[in-house]
């Protein structure tokens, strides 16, 4: 099938989950667009209506439905140059419960009285998994939907969700344990089993995005060993985000620079107050090396996890389109795609 | 240019008793919410920190064990100002059950503690934190015990919902539905002729989506409540009046993000609408253009400028031949530095870019920047460095 082998070949639904501020809505984009490449189809889903796939991606805020938005990297070298599709989807509960009561049921009018009638802020407090349990039912009805005639058979390759942060994902996904509390029968119970069978499968992995910084790394080592402790689920890779570049080897950053050969330095590079500059460089230089010291701490913790580790770097300029598919680009490099 | 935020003159002003700090995730909240605490008591205040974060980061910085929906009492404090230091974690399902015992016999209470739809309602509610932080936020400024109470918001994913919430807890539990499916239950007769077709229709869909027992529980759980005290708006109300009132500050956390900033954004004009006193914007985690910390004054090193004489210096050093190999070595040393200067001229330029556009949209709101720190804070000597960045 593939072009060549990567971590993640029998994946077919790749939840990203993250801190808070560690752009995993960021990843999860560039995760799609590395996915999308080789005319592969992918749909690329938010789970928690911020609209942050839209702005990502310059497009007016996304409907509840499976649209366009962006063209994977084409790749001259495996014959057939074009790229793939991103698809993308906002789901919000309320559409995802009009769906669920229309595709089971074809509910959809009492729905729409259900809705303005607060019955889904209702549904959703009787039965708090419910809201979950509707969101990745989405998530994983796109995931096993089959389309004759397709490459594969389904009519995506992949499905990347773009899922509730860390500190709250393992419940979101645990669905059948959420519910079990609520019906122990019924069309509720029987619909969270069928997305736990996917969520629970070696189709689907949970990636954790993180920054080397103290609380997002002790937040994904918490995430995996919650998401490890469920039986089935499957701990995709460690994203680092934002990570800075390597200006300075480790030898570099620990040795003691001689300001005034810098300064000298400085000088012949036509800069003029050489020996302030060359003081002002030096004091960013052991700055710099007090925070490589931290961030190699904190990525030696994330290596004692286990998982394989992606780095991305942190784009200054703001993420735009080309950034996310430079970004994409390092994912497949690095083996995630 | 917008104006400096003075946090100083906020907290060493006796008039304000209670600080809320808001804004998006991941932006240093609770941090910010404990350093000011910190700083206010060490100033001389009684203040009680009001954190609503699950993940026990308060605690931590604050050497506390255990913050379990009681102030308690934070020692090292610096007590020559007089002042002291408490601090408190929301556990909103006890607030909850307390505001339950508070009202009703206990014959009542217990029953309505061991329904499945209380308990449901009163752990996962989107909307329940909220209003329990500001229910526990009034007890708080009724007891009187404290002069200042910093809030920390809950960590919901827009920072408006801590003031949207308990408005949509209070009307979910006064709303139509409500009166519409616990009328039958007074009536004593379930789900009676006077629902027209579209509302069985509806009832029936919730009956196959949640089965008719779990409706019978908030059916029961609805009137228990109803009769025990009054309109949960009236009380959501009362408590929002309190933020309106003088005394009161809002201080919006951003960090200098696009998104971080936006939130912030929408939040200052909901406070506008809303007639509540914002006191002005912290920006955490910002990096400072110009050089180290022993800068020495005058414009820093344009990145344009630091690029092109890092390139000077490599293209140097690639066609003199190794004659000297450790002017060589300082060559591209000063090079890896000049690059390393030059990244950060370029994320500091864009964080001002980020920032400059907030303070265009909003010239009159007072900006206080903090500069990012290496290292997260562990103790109270962190939160004490971060508190001095509001001098």
């Amino acid at each position: 099938m593939t072009a060549r082998d990567t971590d993640w070949d029998g994946v077919r639904l790749h939840v990203v989950t993250g801190k808070g501020g560690t752009g995993k809505t960021t990843v999860a984009a560039a995760l799609a667009l590395a996915l999308a490449h080789a005319g592969r189809k992918v749909l690329l889903i938010e789970a928690e209506g911020r609209q942050g796939i839209a702005r990502l991606f310059d497009r007016p805020p996304l409907p509840y439905a499976e649209r366009k938005i962006a063209i994977g990297p084409g790749e001259a070298h495996d014959g057939r140059g074009a790229g793939g599709d991103v698809y993308a989807l906002a789901i919000d509960p309320e559409g995802a419960l009009l769906d669920y009561l229309q595709m089971f049921y074809g509910m959809r009018s009492a729905g729409v009285a259900l809705t303005r009638l607060g019955m889904v802020d209702f549904a959703t407090t009787i039965a708090p998994g419910l809201a979950d349990v509707l969101v990745t039912g989405k998530a994983t009805e796109a995931t096993r939907r089959r389309q004759p005639g397709s490459a594969s058979g389904f009519s995506y390759d992949a499905v990347v969700l773009d899922a509730p942060p860390t500190g709250r994902v393992s419940r979101f996904l645990n669905v059948s344990a959420e519910v079990s509390g609520l019906a122990k029968v019924g069309p509720v119970r029987a619909h969270a089993d069928s997305v736990a069978n996917v969520i629970k499968s070696p189709q689907t992995a949970v990636h954790f995005v993180c920054t080397l910084e103290e609380m997002p790394v002790q937040e994904t080592l918490d995430g995996i060993a919650e998401i490890r402790s469920v039986p089935g689920m499957q701990v995709g890779g460690i994203v680092i985000n934002m990570a800075r570049p390597a200006v300075l080897t480790r030898q570099e950053l620990k040795s003691q620079p001689d300001q005034a050969a810098m300064a000298a330095a400085l000088g012949a590079a036509g800069l003029h107050d050489t020996e302030s500059l060359a003081a002002d460089l030096a004091a960013e230089i052991s700055e710099h090396a007090r925070h490589i010291e931290l961030e190699d701490r904190e990525r030696t913790e994330l290596e004692g996890a286990g998982p394989p580790i992606y780095e991305l770097p942190l784009v200054v300029e703001g993420i735009d389109l080309a950034a996310l598919h430079r970004l994409a680009a390092e994912l497949r490099e690095q083996g995630a795609a | 240019m917008s104006p400096q935020l003075d946090i100083d003159r906020i907290i060493d002003d006796r008039r304000t008793r209670i600080i809320v700090c808001c804004g998006s995730g991941g932006v240093g909240k609770t941090t910010t919410a404990a350093a000011i605490g910190l700083r206010a008591a060490e100033r001389g205040r009684q203040v009680c920190v009001l954190t609503v974060d699950p993940a026990r980061r308060l605690a931590q910085s604050m050497g506390l064990t255990s913050l379990d929906n009681t102030p308690r009492l934070v020692d090292g404090i610096d007590e020559a100002a007089d002042g002291s230091l408490h601090a408190m974690m929301l556990d909103m399902k006890r607030t909850f059950d307390e505001i339950v015992e508070a009202h009703a016999d206990p014959a009542r209470a217990a029953q309505i503690l061991a329904n499945p739809f209380y308990q449901s309602l009163s752990s996962s509610f989107a909307g329940t934190q909220e209003y329990m932080a500001m229910e526990k936020l009034g007890q708080l400024r009724r007891s009187d015990e404290w002069d200042l109470i910093v809030v920390d918001t809950p960590p919901s994913r827009s920072a408006l919902d801590f003031l949207d919430a308990p408005e949509r807890l209070g009307r979910f539990l006064d709303g139509r539905l409500i009166k519409v499916l616990t009328a039958p239950v007074k009536a004593g007769r379930p789900f009676g002729r006077v629902l027209n077709a579209g509302l069985s229709v509806m009832t029936g869909a919730m009956t196959k989506l949640l089965g008719g027992q779990v409706l019978r529980d908030a059916q029961t759980f609805i009137t228990a409540f109803d009769t025990m005290f009054g309109g949960f708006r009236e009380r959501a109300d009362a408590t929002y009046r309190l933020l309106q009132a003088p005394g009161t500050s809002f201080l919006v956390i951003a960090t200098p993000e696009p998104d971080a900033l936006r939130e912030a954004s929408y939040f200052v004009e909901r406070l506008a609408e809303e007639r509540m006193p914002l006191a002005g914007l912290i920006l955490n985690r910002v990096h400072p253009a110009g050089g180290g910390p022993g800068e020495a004054g005058g414009s820093p090193l344009s990145a344009a400028r630091a690029l092109a004489a890092a390139e000077t210096l490599e293209a140097a050093g690639q066609h003199e031949s190794a004659a000297d190999p450790d002017a060589d070595a300082t060559a591209a040393l000063t090079a890896a530095a000049l690059r390393l200067h030059a990244e950060r001229m370029s994320l500091a330029m864009r964080e001002r870019r980020v920032a400059g556009s907030f303070k265009s949209v909003h010239p009159a709101v007072p900006v206080i920047e903090v500069p990012a720190l290496p290292e997260d804070v562990h103790d109270l000597e962190g939160l004490r460095r971060i508190g001095g960045a509001f001098a």
